[in-house]
């Protein structure tokens, strides 16, 4: 009872989580234009979205954005990890309290607040910007991954290291990324999916220039979204399964 | 010993130089705009003013406010409620299909947001899934009207940020040791008064990471009001948006965002309080 209990519940709550996207990759394949009546499989909206391309030009710089703010957020965030864990500086207890910020102050501030410096500099609004508010708002989701690990280590092999002559270079390279790579790989994957998802800070920060995904859906949805963007969203979910997977079996092999 | 400086003051520069310009100097910019005052040509003027913080206290906004607040309170807590359970009973599950069941709740977040929101529209319509649902089955004979309400709001602030409530729950109730509840049984308490004296303070970590994650942007999400919740179910965030984007008080929308950062820092200050209040009940108990 209790175990037909518990099955029900999980399966009722990925239900919930999962037939928003179920019904979006229906209605991908779905004849009729409106709401979810079935009006026969049909792969016109796959033909639209490859004609539309004001959509696909929006998918491309979403997935530059993404690729590169989380590469840049790991590469920042592992390093901001690793002084944070090696290293005493007097700045120490503001990269802290930073970090700290990022993460606990919600989007829409940090949307505004980042918009406003932007203007301040006079910078102009599009790839520059939605990138460096990209890095920043991955950044401590990185950090916290990376942290946990590194703080499991022996801190004897690090002395050793040093004992032996290594620099902090290549003690860095040599020792502790290795070590590091999973937690440094999963914080990459975050970076990347949170940057793919965001919607608030992205609206802010990006100009007409350079439009991204959420924004051309977001001025879409109010009259009603055109199932293309459903046949984008459908491609974009398996491509990313397919990415996920086959790095899972890539790191897999390795062991 | 030259080298050693090279890389530590390469990383400790990279990180302060970038932490400052993009996080402290906004930050204080947005504080510093709160005090100035509008001006139609240039946004801001310089003048010193109090004008916008009297302005959060036009009972216009403070009912944005608390609406904000409540709405944010009751997703957090069904989702609590229910993401317990939930990150529990993967916790419960053979080893080896735990990071599948991890996994797919993480899938979701591979299809943007907006979009899902969007396909939740569709569902919660009045023509929708849902009522087609429920009327082919007979429990209903006229369609509900959902969308547009309070509930669709809740329903889709739930959809997007139960994930964020899941997750840490799931790994602070892994971490559990079950020794614990076995010494707990052992003692002589009851199923319910384990849970209620050992699991819950034990994973409480875990419940205040989670109840965090969904109730600051449950805050500020202004999509989900603006999709969902048809124009009585305002939240903070879309007002604040709207000062920014269409209105262009820019001072009022920065002392709005200073109010809303207090109110998380206040927050998070009580979460961490209970929650040390709480290890400290467990180790007196010991």
């Amino acid at each position: 009872m209790t175990k037909l209990f518990k099955s029900s519940f999980l399966f009722v709550l990925y239900a919930y989580l999962y037939i928003p996207i179920i019904v979006l990759i229906a209605n991908s394949f779905n004849q009729s234009r409106f709401g979810f009546h079935w009006q026969g499989f049909s792969m016109r909206w796959y033909e639209a979205l490859f004609n539309n391309d004001s959509l696909l030009t929006a998918a491309g710089h979403s997935i530059t954005i993404a690729l590169l703010s989380a590469t840049a957020a790991t590469a920042i965030g592992t390093l901001t990890s690793v002084a944070l864990y090696r290293y005493r500086f007097r700045s120490k207890a503001m990269v802290n309290g930073m970090l700290f910020v990022v993460m606990m102050s919600p989007d829409i501030v940090m949307a505004i607040a980042l918009l406003t410096l932007f203007l301040a500099l006079g910078f102009s609004l599009g790839f520059w910007s939605l990138l460096a508010a990209h890095i920043t708002f991955c950044l401590p989701f990185v950090v916290v991954t990376v942290y946990s690990r590194l703080n499991g280590f022996d801190k004897n092999m690090l002395e050793a290291a040093k004992d032996l002559g290594a620099t902090e270079g290549t003690t860095f390279w040599k020792i502790i990324f290795p070590l590091a790579r999973p937690a440094v790989a999963a914080g990459w994957l975050l970076s990347f999916t949170l940057s793919l998802d965001d919607v608030i800070i992205s609206s802010f920060v990006t100009g007409p220039d350079y439009q991204i995904l959420p924004l051309r859906i977001y001025s879409m949805v109010k009259i009603g979204v055109s199932p293309d963007v459903n046949a984008l969203a459908t491609l974009l979910l398996v491509a990313s399964l397919f990415l996920v997977v086959l790095a899972q079996l890539l790191l897999k092999d390795k062991k | 010993m030259k080298h050693t400086n090279t890389f530590r003051n390469f990383a400790i520069t990279l990180i302060v130089g970038w932490l400052a310009v993009f996080v402290f100097v906004p930050n204080l910019m947005i504080l510093v705009t709160s005090f100035l005052t509008r001006d139609d040509v240039n946004l801001i003027q310089y003048t010193f003013s109090l004008d916008s913080y009297l302005r959060l206290f036009d009972p216009l906004y403070l009912k944005v406010v608390f609406h904000s607040l409540k709405m944010a309170c009751v997703a957090t807590g069904i989702c609590l409620l229910i993401g317990y359970p939930f990150a529990y009973f993967i916790a419960q599950m053979p080893k080896r299909w735990q990071p599948l069941a991890l996994f797919l709740v993480i899938v979701p977040f591979w299809t943007n947001s907006l979009i899902r929101a969007y396909a939740l529209k569709t569902i919660l319509g009045m023509r929708g899934l849902f009522n087609w649902s429920l009327m082919s089955l007979g429990i209903i004979d006229h369609p509900i009207r959902i969308l547009y309400t309070e509930t669709a709001v809740i329903i889709g602030l739930i959809y997007i940020l139960l994930p964020f409530m899941v997750l840490p729950l799931y790994s602070s109730i892994e971490k559990l040791d079950k020794r614990l509840l076995e010494a707990s049984h052992d003692l002589g308490a009851g199923k319910l008064q384990t849970f209620w004296r050992i699991v819950i303070p034990l994973t409480m970590p875990g419940i205040i990471a989670g109840c965090l994650l969904v109730f600051i942007p449950a805050m500020g999400m202004f999509y989900i009001p603006d999709l969902l919740g048809g124009a009585k179910n305002l939240l903070v965030g879309n007002v604040i948006k709207s000062q920014f984007l269409d209105t262009r008080d820019w001072p009022f929308g920065s002392a709005l965002s200073v109010m809303l950062t207090l109110l998380m820092a206040l927050l998070v200050f009580i979460y961490y309080r209970v929650g040390k209040f709480l290890n400290k009940k467990v180790e007196l108990h010991d």
